[in-house]
């Protein structure tokens, strides 16, 4: 057990802090503010090309063939020069290694992890969130291609996607769960309409919902084997259920970090459940920060942790939800009288948290069956 | 970084848990089997896990970590054996450059959370000696001295007390006498009680992680097994969800602990410590909720004296005071990083104010 750098690991932080000393991009806070989004290609793009992003990946994809514990460095380092968190897509990586064929990995790995091709993930439909497998959108073959049809929702970034990671029933005929196909469609299309949401904390370059009207992609673009949608869709929500695939860590310092900031200034204008509030925050988030130096150390014996994904994601959820409540504590009245309020705008998207990715209800209902082992009920 | 377990760690832990296994009490009437609590004193001392805190030159026998792995094997068994006071004991005259003797423990000052300390020749205050060896018959205390410490005993002789029904608590009354310890070689100063005080933060850490997944070792099987109109309780939904927020909280629990017990012999005192408030106030939290759950999830049974999950329960509420609960470290966390100005800690530990940590709040949002 060591927590200290390796030797190879200080050059990388090293040279990882010079470079974020010369090209913070000053960026908002993602959750917050759309005008992050406006830019945050840009700094995807950025950080892959110092060579900073894709650390764990292939090298023939343009990652850099690292152990995936250099992923918490650059979430250390990100969070201490006050910068963006890494892009969050980690998740559709793993998906497209785990059940892409070799010539579509080649295809979409490169552009996907350089930030060259944006994506999005077409999972949710208005019938379809926590049953995702009753989802309805079809894609129906029609010589070379597939026609698809339906209603997704809560696809991030949808707005600036150039691929969505789409699921679709193939064959209407079998089990619900084993009539489903993956494919990477291309949303330069017609048949294709965009529809924003609004978030409950204002932002709207998050949230949106893709209406497909008979739009087309290739039977190539099939990622897996006809019908094995549902395990591509598996593979990707347990990952995504990783803060250390996502890289939140880095948000969640930054935020305890303001906060603390504020209360430093003169605490004693801060009342004692207050400061408790912050304290508590600095404790969860410092817990989350080791918990991914575990579970990224545990993959160096070649753990996937599967289930134990959604325990990650609840312990994710609380600090997130803890780290919102402590913001709107400090700030006190402002979070009433300014609806611009940063920590109002902080709390009010950490309440997507237990919901995102997989409600908290599901994950729970995940760690009882799968990693207790309790009765069906 | 590595934070896994070298292969002497991962042996440890493995021998450690079976050893804890096959010796702790398995009931609570296993509490009063003498012979089974002494065939297990005895097999932690022949395994050489009181001498791990020793000196080995230059250092401990043995790091934090290992000290941590031996802690959270026995707290998972409710083993009903010394291990972390006499750790801390040799820890402390180790520094001091005492010898090695294993018939001292240390003498805690009321809060439970620091040494005595006892300027002059008599104790003012009584003082408690925590988790002693049956055969330990004094407790050292620290006599200031200039900025540092040299360190002197107070005989034992009180009863053994305590909530805990696996450790030994024995409370010396105010007025005892201090005798001189002869072959203290340094001075311990600041630095070096700081440094003690978070290998003890470590190692409670430790036990209340072995703690909580022991409890629940027991409890999930029960879930499983009892049956309630018709069908086995953990197949409810209601059920289920507090069950899988425990393990969340232990899991969360040992990464923060698993660090805490690196940072004892691998960073400065300041470090260290910090590293251990954190472990200690999310593991004080999360155990106080994993085992209320477990009595819970046991239903009328789990409160009865025979059920043993309270045994947790009250072992966990001592290792949650000793070096202080989470209040406690939540009030030194706003000390050194908020810059809070409070005055001294009250003497039940507790920071003022209408959140006392404890009060219900479980380390998850309850709505998520």
């Amino acid at each position: 057990m060591d927590y200290r750098d390796s030797p190879a690991e200080a050059e990388f932080r090293a040279r990882l802090r010079t470079w974020l000393a010369d090209h913070d991009p000053g960026l908002p806070t993602s959750s917050t503010d759309d005008d992050y989004w406006a830019q945050q290609a840009e700094w995807h793009t950025a950080l892959y090309d110092a060579g900073f992003f894709g650390l764990s990946w292939p090298g023939r994809y343009g990652g850099h063939d690292l152990p995936p514990v250099f992923d918490v460095i650059l979430d250390q380092e990100l969070a201490a020069a006050g910068a963006p968190p890494r892009p969050s897509l980690g998740y559709l990586v793993q998906g497209i290694t785990t059940h892409g064929s070799d010539d579509i990995k080649d295809r979409f790995l490169p552009g996907l992890i350089s930030g060259r091709e944006r994506w999005c993930q077409g999972f949710s439909e208005p019938d379809a969130g926590s049953d995702l497998a009753s989802l309805r959108t079809t894609a129906s073959h029609d010589g070379d291609d597939y026609v698809i049809n339906g209603h997704k929702i809560w696809t991030s970034y949808s707005d600036v996607a150039d691929w969505c990671f789409l699921l679709a029933r193939t064959d209407p005929d079998v089990p619900k769960h084993k009539g489903i196909s993956a494919f990477a469609v291309p949303m330069h299309q017609p048949g294709i309409e965009q529809r924003p949401l609004r978030m409950i904390n204002g932002i709207t370059t998050e949230f949106g919902q893709v209406l497909f009207d008979g739009a087309r992609v290739a039977s190539e673009n099939m990622i897996g084997a006809p019908g094995e949608g549902w395990r591509v869709a598996m593979t990707i929500v347990s990952h995504e259920r990783e803060p250390g695939e996502l890289g939140f860590v880095a948000r969640y310092a930054k935020t305890v970090d303001d906060v603390e900031k504020e209360v430093r200034a003169d605490p004693t204008t801060f009342r004692p459940d207050q400061l408790d509030e912050v304290a508590w925050a600095f404790v969860q988030a410092e817990m989350l920060r080791l918990h991914v130096c575990r579970r990224l150390s545990e993959r160096l014996d070649g753990i996937q942790h599967g289930p134990g994904g959604s325990v990650d994601k609840l312990l994710m959820t609380w600090v997130e939800q803890t780290v919102g409540a402590a913001a709107l504590a400090v700030s006190g009245p402002r979070a009433a009288l300014d609806t611009e309020d940063v920590p109002l705008k902080v709390y009010l998207y950490s309440r997507a948290q237990s919901v995102m990715g997989g409600t908290s209800q599901v994950q729970k209902n995940i760690v009882a069956s799968r990693v207790l082992g309790l009765p069906a009920p | 970084m590595d934070t896994r377990d070298t292969p002497e760690q991962a042996e440890l832990r493995r021998a450690a848990r079976q050893l804890a296994r096959e010796l702790g009490p398995a009931t609570v009437a296993d509490l009063d089997d003498g012979a089974r609590a002494k065939r297990l004193t005895g097999a932690v001392h022949d395994a050489g896990w009181l001498e791990l805190r020793q000196d080995g030159g230059g250092g401990p026998v043995a790091s934090g970590v290992e000290s941590a792995i031996v802690a959270d094997a026995l707290g998972g068994a409710v083993a009903d054996v010394a291990f972390t006071g006499p750790a801390l004991a040799a820890d402390l005259s180790r520094r001091a450059g005492c010898g090695a003797t294993d018939s001292a423990v240390v003498g805690f000052a009321p809060n439970l959370i620091d040494p005595a300390v006892v300027p002059g020749r008599v104790a003012a205050t009584p003082i408690y000696a925590v988790d002693a060896a049956e055969h330990v018959d004094v407790a050292s205390v620290l006599v200031p001295t200039g900025p540092d410490y040299r360190l002197a005993q107070v005989q034992l002789d009180g009863p053994a007390e305590g909530a805990d029904l696996t450790r030994v608590i024995r409370r010396i009354p105010a007025g005892a006498s201090l005798a001189d310890v002869h072959d203290q070689r340094r001075l311990l100063t600041h630095d070096d009680v700081a440094h003690w005080s978070a290998l003890g933060l470590a190692l409670t850490s430790a036990d209340l992680v072995g703690l909580m997944r022991g409890v629940l070792d027991i409890t999930v099987p029960y879930a499983s097994e009892r049956r309630q109109f018709g069908v086995p309780i953990g197949s409810f939904q209601a059920v289920q969800h507090l069950l899988a927020e425990a393990r969340c909280l232990m899991e969360g629990s040992l990464s923060a602990a698993l660090y805490a017990s690196w940072a004892v012999d691998e960073l400065a005192p300041d470090e260290a410590c910090a590293a251990g408030r954190v472990a200690k106030a999310y593991c004080a939290r999360a155990a106080r909720t994993v085992c209320e759950t477990a009595v819970q999830v046991h239903g009328g049974i789990g409160n009865t004296w025979e059920c043993m999950v309270h045994v947790y329960l009250r072992r966990a509420v001592l290792s949650s005071q000793w070096f202080g609960d989470d209040g406690e470290q939540l009030l030194q966390i706003q000390r050194t990083r908020l810059g809070v100005d409070t005055p001294a800690a009250p003497s039940s530990g507790r920071p003022p104010g209408p959140a006392a940590p404890s009060s219900g709040r479980p380390p998850g949002p309850a709505s998520g």
